[in-house]
């Protein structure tokens, strides 16, 4: 599904942020990626979403060589891939309803043809009775499950969360891994990024790939 | 997929349909509408295009203005005779007069009586002179058909070799002059509205441009989550389709209330003698139908050469992003 061989980014004429990165993600597989803070695990995922360009080496996603995609193909990509932002990235002037069906919009769906799945998503992830609101009136917490949610309501084969549960509680954080372990059981690849060691041992079987000084260590 | 979260966050009996009351199907623009910058640019097309607006309803005015005087002069021709010693000019002037009506073409004659020749000369020589001494031309003036011209050359040629003394002026100088005058006008008026649009699309353009800066947070978001170019472009199309219509709306409004307004105090001082004179100048100062259909052109044109405008400059801003 998607493989690195060798990747390496620098910004400008400074040290490689990244280096020799090697790593395959299978179809249906779980893992966390972890790291001191710092350490490049959101520019990791910014480089699998194609929001930058690696410096050296080859990223294969869903088959194809990310630099040979066109911007067409590009966006097909990225419609397959939900994304969740460590800053939950929503649209302020959108309500919440809107933030989460926001994928589906974009692809110029009918919003009749969604519009209940993106309810009841919300409903599902205890916001059923704030779809009006806007995210500025939300609370952390509230904000990363509209976020959780906007990345869902795609169905993707990739999910990319980058810290998920940094602004939840530890009961919260607790649902919303179970909730990435059942969309792994339901065929989904996860790939979390998070430095929250209690998290990762909640779920001893997922991979861990760790960054560390500009490279990355595989620990199945 | 969805089945596990209802498991996971909400207990079965509290799951509900969705809401059916429409609140739902209204869904807000992806680029925010109300900003500073773009009340700015309302206000910006607004002023061109009222600037627009006027342009065109006064060069229509002109051209309306100039062709119903080269209309009304080109029925017209005038037959001069200068008295002669010897002559009876009052029977020349009834020959003259039996010999024009008499060419295939020419309408009518009016012979301009001596008073009526001298009262010609009062707004240059005065009132209360005597003038009979002096050898004051005369004229007739001919009424000629718009279906059927007149062969003019040949009417000269019969005058002339009956009264050595008489000319024939059929206006063609005044005609030409009026219709240069009326081609300058609408020359000016077209370079004025060029600029005028030129000022616009740059407005537009400068307006776009801080727009994509502004909102370059949600552009990230929208490719993010999967959205093309060109839907991104047409979101930001329809922005300023919205704007573009307030600014062309509000603006040519203006210049059609202008005439409106103009028509209506035209009217109202056509009796007085500066109404009369600029009646003279204008005609009723009216614009047609065809001024008010421009008018109406020039908004959708403005409106939709914002969207366009925009759309192109986004995509062109994407495009490099690339």
């Amino acid at each position: 599904m998607l493989s690195f061989e060798n990747v390496g980014l620098r910004y400008g004429s400074s040290p490689e942020t990244l280096q020799d990165i090697n790593f395959d993600i299978a179809p249906r597989s779980f893992q966390f990626l972890t790291g001191p803070s710092g350490a490049g695990k959101t520019t990791l995922m910014r480089l699998i979403i194609m929001a930058l360009k690696p410096s050296r080496g080859m990223i294969q996603i869903f088959g194809k060589d990310t630099a040979q995609l066109t911007k067409e193909e590009i966006t097909t990509t990225r419609r397959k891939i939900g994304m969740i932002f460590q800053d939950f990235r929503l649209l302020d002037h959108l309500t919440l309803y809107e933030n989460v069906a926001l994928p589906l919009r974009v692809q110029g769906k009918d919003e009749t043809g969604y519009r209940s799945e993106v309810y009841e998503l919300l409903r599902w992830v205890g916001l059923g009775e704030r779809f009006e609101a806007p995210p500025s009136v939300l609370s952390g917490g509230e904000k990363q499950r509209a976020a959780i949610a906007r990345a869902l309501i795609s169905r993707p084969k990739l999910l990319l969360a980058d810290e998920p549960t940094g602004n939840v509680d530890p009961t919260m954080a607790g649902r919303i891994l179970r909730l990435f372990v059942e969309l792994h059981k339901s065929g989904t690849a996860v790939v979390i990024a998070t430095h929250d060691l209690s998290l990762m041992d909640q779920y001893e079987d997922a991979r861990r790939l760790v960054l560390a000084d500009s490279r990355l260590h595989i620990f199945e | 997929m969805l089945g596990f979260l209802r498991m996971l966050f909400l207990p079965a009996k509290k799951r509900a349909l969705p809401p059916t009351d429409g609140r739902l199907t209204k869904q807000s623009p992806l680029v925010p509408a109300e900003t500073v910058a773009g009340r700015s640019l309302v206000i910006v097309i607004a002023i061109m295009t009222l600037l627009a607006g006027l342009t065109a309803g006064a060069a229509t005015l002109i051209v309306e203005a100039s062709s119903d005087w080269r209309a009304d002069a080109a029925t017209e021709a005038t037959i001069q005779l200068l008295p002669t010693k010897g002559r009876d000019i009052e029977t020349d002037l009834e020959k003259a007069a039996e010999i024009a009506t008499k060419t295939p073409g020419v309408l009518r004659a009016k012979i301009y009586s001596q008073s009526e020749s001298e009262g010609l000369l009062a707004p240059w020589l005065g009132q209360g002179l005597d003038l009979q001494e002096l050898p004051i031309p005369r004229m007739i003036v001919l009424t000629l058909s718009q279906k059927e011209h007149p062969d003019l050359a040949k009417l000269t040629m019969a005058l002339i070799s009956q009264f050595p003394e008489a000319s024939l002026d059929d206006h063609h100088i005044f005609i030409s002059r009026l219709g240069d005058m009326a081609r300058a006008a609408a020359f000016m008026a077209l370079v004025i509205f060029i600029l005028v649009v030129v000022a616009l699309g740059i407005a537009v353009a400068s307006a776009t441009r801080a727009a994509v800066a502004t909102n370059h947070e949600i552009v990230d978001v929208l490719h993010l989550v999967g959205a093309a170019d060109d839907f991104i472009a047409s979101q930001f199309r329809q922005r300023f389709l919205s704007l573009g219509l307030r600014g062309a709306l509000i603006g040519g409004g203006g210049a059609l209330a202008f005439f409106a307004l103009a028509r209506a105090m035209a009217s109202y001082w056509r009796a007085t003698a500066g109404g009369n004179q600029m009646e003279a100048l204008f005609g009723s100062f009216a614009l047609n139908a065809g001024g008010y259909f421009l008018i109406l052109i020039l908004i959708i044109s403005v409106t939709l050469l914002t969207g366009f405008l925009s759309q192109q400059i986004v995509f062109r801003h994407l495009k490099q992003l690339t």
